[in-house]
C-alpha cells in the first residue's frame, strides 16, 4: 500500500460506547462536522497520522441496527454498502457485549473487512467483567482488538489491525458460518461463551443513584437545584471576564479609530466603523463569550456524566403530554447555552415531527444572550437590597421562576402545534440510560470550547458586525428633528403602549434581531439620544434612566416576557433554516413565540388594569 | 405472581421476567428486536420515571426506558 494513499476507516456502534471518544482520540482536533448531501445527519471525518500512513476517519452516526427506519441508520448503511472504507470497524461497549454484538452481526453479515472494537475494557475490569476476546474473534470470525479509547489504550494495536486488514486486500477466505438473520438470539450465544467473571455492567451503586435522581420525591427537585446551580455559576463566573474583556475591548477603540484616520478614511465613514460596527461587536463578544466558555462545558460536564438521559427520562411523560418526547428536554437545556445550539441539537431527536417541534419551540427557554438583560431587570425592579450577601442567589431564584414560565410556554406551544401544523402521534420511544461515567474535565472544556462556543462565537460575529452598521446609521441621521431610531420608536408607541411596554421598547428589539444581548444596551442609548451604545456598569444610572422614561415593574416583567417569547435571533433562524431546510418553518419558528409574547403582554396589561 | 403471564407494561419495579412474544405490528417489532427485546431474552424491571411513565428496563446490561405504549405489545412470563 502506498503511504499517499489515504487508508478509509469507519467507526459505526451503539450510541454511548465511546465511538466519539475513539474519534477524537485517533484524529485530535484534526476534524471537522459536516452535513453530507441530502441528509440533515452530522457526519465527523478526520486525519490521523500514524508511522508515515494516513488515515482517513469517517464517525457514522450511532445506531442500534441497520434496518434503516431513521435517517442515521440508513445513512450509515448506506455508506457501509457502498465499499468506500478500506475497514469498518464496529465499536462495543465491553460493559455490555451481548447487545453491541447485535449490531456487529449485522455488520459482518453486510461487508468484509470487519475490525470488533470492544471499547471500555478499563471500565468493564473495574465492574468485575472478564471477556475472552480470543475466543470472540474466532466466534465471529473477524479481528477483535481490545482498546480503553478515554486513556488511549488500544489505540495503536487497533492501527496496526486496520494495516493488517487492508494489506491482505479482498482475498476470499474462509468464513465463519454466521446468520443472517436472528441476529440477537446469536449475540446471546457468544455473549454466553465470551464472557465470564461476576460483574454486571448496571452496577449496584448506579441503581442506587438511579432510585435517588429518578423517584418521585428527589427527582424533579433535584433537576431544578441542576439548574439553578448551573445558572448560578454562569452568571457570577461570567461577571469578571466580561468585564475585563469589555475593557479591553474599550482600550483598543481609540487606537483603532486613530488607525482608520491614519488611512484617511472620511470621519463619518471612521465614526460609523468604530463606534457602530466595533461596538456592537466588542459588545456581543464581550457578554456572549464568557457565560458560553463557563455554561457548555458544565453542560457537557452533565452529558459526560451521564445525568442528562435520566432528565429526558423523568421529564417523557410531560412531553408525551404535548406529542412530543422527553429527549426534547434535553435540546432547551442546550437552548439556555444557545438556541442556535438547542436547534442543532435537536438531530437527537428520531421523528421527524418532534424535531420540528423542538426546533420551532426552542427560543421559548432564554439563552445566555437574554440572561444579562433579565438579572439587571430583576436587579432594578424587583430585588428590594442588592447588596445582601444572598441578592445574587435570590436574583438566580427569581431567574428560575422567569424560566419556569418560558418552559410553561414551550410545553403549551408544543402542544400547539402538534393539535395543528405539526399533528400526529407520538412516535415509538426508546432511550438508553448510559452508565454514569466519570467525566474528563479538561477535554470536556476543550471540546465544548472548540465545537460549541466557538461555532455560536462565529456565526454571531458575522451577523452583529453589519447590525452595528445599521444601527448607528439610524441613531446619527435625523428624521423630522430626532433621530431615525426615535422618529421609528415613535410610531410603534401607540402599539407597544397596548403591550405595556413602549415604542423604544419594541424598536430595540427589531434592531436587536442579530443579538440579544444588544437589546437593554439599544434601549439605553436610545433614551439618552446617544449615537452609540454605552456601558452599562453602573446599575443605579440605568435605573435612573428607566424610571425617567416610565418604567414600571409592569413595563420590565413585559420586556422580560417579551424577552422569552419574541422572534427568534438571525442566528438562530438561520440554522433552523438550514437543519428544517424549510422556508415555512422558519416563518413559523419567528410567528408563533411572537404571537405568545403579545399575546402574553396584552393580558398582563390587562390584568395590571383592573387593580 | 411467578410463572404467569401477562405484558412487559405491567411488571413491578424488581421483577425479572422473560419475553415470550411481540405484538405483530412489524415496525415496532423490528425497532424493539433491535433493542435486543427478543423472544425468550431475560428483561428486569428497574424504575419507573416520577411521572409513572415510561419505565426502564434492565436488558442484556443496558438499561433501557420503554413507554407503555411500546412495552405493552411485549406478552412475558414473570419469572421472579
Amino acid at each position: 500500500m502506498k503511504s499517499d494513499k489515504k487508508t478509509v476507516i469507519a467507526l459505526a456502534g451503539n450510541p454511548n460506547v465511546g465511538k466519539s471518544t475513539l474519534f477524537n482520540e485517533l484524529t485530535g482536533l484534526h476534524q471537522h462536522t459536516g452535513n453530507w448531501p441530502g441528509k440533515t445527519v452530522a457526519i465527523a471525518e478526520g486525519i490521523c497520522k500514524k508511522n508515515g500512513r494516513v488515515y482517513k476517519l469517517i464517525d457514522l452516526p450511532g445506531t442500534y441496527s441497520l434496518s434503516a427506519h431513521s435517517a442515521e441508520e440508513e445513512l450509515a448503511r448506506d455508506f457501509i454498502n457502498s465499499g468506500e472504507s478500506d475497514a469498518v470497524v464496529v465499536v462495543c461497549d465491553a460493559t455490555c457485549l451481548e447487545r453491541s454484538l447485535i449490531l456487529a452481526l449485522q455488520i459482518i453479515s453486510m461487508t468484509n473487512n470487519v475490525i470488533v472494537c470492544i471499547n471500555l475494557m478499563d471500565e468493564a475490569r473495574k465492574k468485575g467483567i472478564v471477556i475472552d476476546s480470543r475466543e470472540l474473534s474466532i466466534s465471529l470470525g473477524v479481528p477483535v482488538v481490545e482498546t480503553a479509547a478515554r486513556s488511549r489504550k488500544g489505540i495503536s494495536s487497533l492501527l496496526d489491525c486496520v494495516d493488517k486488514l487492508s494489506e491482505k486486500g479482498n482475498e476470499e477466505e474462509e468464513k465463519t458460518e454466521l446468520p443472517t438473520e436472528n441476529f440477537a438470539a446469536h449475540a446471546a450465544e457468544i455473549a454466553g461463551r465470551c464472557i465470564s467473571g461476576n460483574g454486571t455492567g448496571y452496577t449496584k451503586r448506579a441503581r442506587r443513584i438511579d432510585k435517588v435522581l429518578t423517584s418521585r420525591a428527589f427527582g424533579f427537585p433535584l433537576m431544578l437545584f441542576m439548574l439553578a446551580l448551573i445558572f448560578w455559576i454562569t452568571i457570577e463566573g461570567a461577571n469578571y471576564p466580561s468585564g475585563a474583556l469589555s475593557k479591553l475591548f474599550t482600550s483598543l477603540e481609540a487606537p483603532f479609530f486613530d488607525f482608520l484616520l491614519y488611512l484617511k478614511l472620511p470621519d463619518a465613514v471612521c465614526r460609523a466603523l468604530v463606534f457602530g460596527v466595533w461596538r456592537v461587536l466588542s459588545w456581543v463578544v464581550a457578554v456572549m463569550l464568557p457565560p458560553m466558555a463557563i455554561f457548555f462545558p458544565l453542560f457537557t460536564l452533565l452529558e459526560d456524566l451521564g445525568y442528562l438521559p435520566r432528565v429526558a427520562f423523568n421529564l417523557d411523560r410531560a412531553f408525551r403530554a404535548c406529542s412530543s418526547c422527553g429527549k426534547q428536554s434535553l435540546t432547551m437545556c442546550m437552548g439556555f447555552g444557545c438556541n442556535a445550539a438547542g436547534v442543532v441539537g435537536c438531530r437527537i431527536i428520531d421523528s421527524p415531527r418532534e424535531r420540528i417541534i423542538a426546533m420551532l419551540t426552542n427560543s421559548f427557554v432564554p439563552c445566555n444572550g437574554r440572561f444579562p438583560a433579565l438579572i439587571t431587570l430583576i436587579g432594578i425592579f424587583f430585588l428590594r437590597n442588592t447588596d445582601s450577601p444572598f441578592s445574587s442567589l435570590f436574583s438566580a431564584l427569581l431567574l428560575t421562576l422567569i424560566i419556569l414560565f418560558g418552559i410553561s410556554a414551550t410545553f403549551a406551544a408544543s402542544k400547539l402545534l402538534s393539535k395543528t401544523f405539526a399533528r400526529g402521534e407520538p412516535s415509538s420511544f426508546a432511550l438508553e440510560l448510559p452508565p454514569y461515567r466519570r467525566p474528563q474535565i479538561v477535554k470536556v472544556i476543550i471540546r465544548s470550547v472548540f465545537d460549541r462556543t466557538l461555532f455560536v462565537l462565529g456565526r454571531a460575529i458575522c451577523i452583529s458586525a453589519p447590525a452595528g452598521l445599521i444601527i448607528w446609521l439610524l441613531a446619527n441621521t435625523f428624521l423630522g428633528g430626532v433621530s431615525t431610531l426615535s422618529y421609528l420608536a415613535g410610531l410603534l408607541y401607540p402599539f407597544g403602549k397596548m403591550m405595556g411596554l413602549d415604542g423604544v421598547i419594541l424598536i430595540c428589539f427589531i434592531l436587536g434581531l442579530p443579538a440579544n444581548e444588544i437589546i437593554l444596551p439599544l434601549i439605553i442609548m436610545t433614551y439618552t439620544a446617544n449615537g452609540t451604545l454605552t456601558e452599562l456598569s453602573d446599575i443605579s444610572s440605568v435605573a435612573r434612566i428607566l424610571s425617567e422614561n416610565g418604567w414600571t415593574a409592569l413595563t420590565a416583567l413585559n420586556t422580560m416576557l417579551f424577552s422569552l417569547c419574541h422572534w427568534p435571533c438571525a442566528t438562530t433562524l438561520m440554522t433552523i433554516k438550514k437543519e428544517s431546510g424549510s422556508i415555512k418553518w422558519t416563518l413559523l419558528a419567528a410567528l408563533l413565540p411572537t404571537a405568545f409574547g403579545i399575546a402574553v403582554c396584552l393580558l398582563t396589561r390587562f390584568i395590571s388594569a383592573l387593580f | 405472581m411467578n410463572g404467569s403471564i401477562c405484558r412487559l407494561c405491567d411488571i413491578e419495579c424488581g421483577e425479572t421476567a422473560r419475553v415470550l412474544s411481540l405484538s405483530d405490528e412489524n415496525l415496532l417489532k423490528e425497532r424493539l428486536s433491535d433493542l435486543g427485546f427478543t423472544e425468550g431474552t431475560v428483561v428486569e424491571c428497574i424504575m419507573k420515571s416520577p411521572l409513572g411513565d415510561p419505565t426502564a428496563f434492565l436488558i442484556r446490561g443496558a438499561v433501557i426506558a420503554l413507554r407503555r405504549d411500546n412495552s405493552k405489545h411485549i406478552a412475558v412470563e414473570v419469572m421472579s
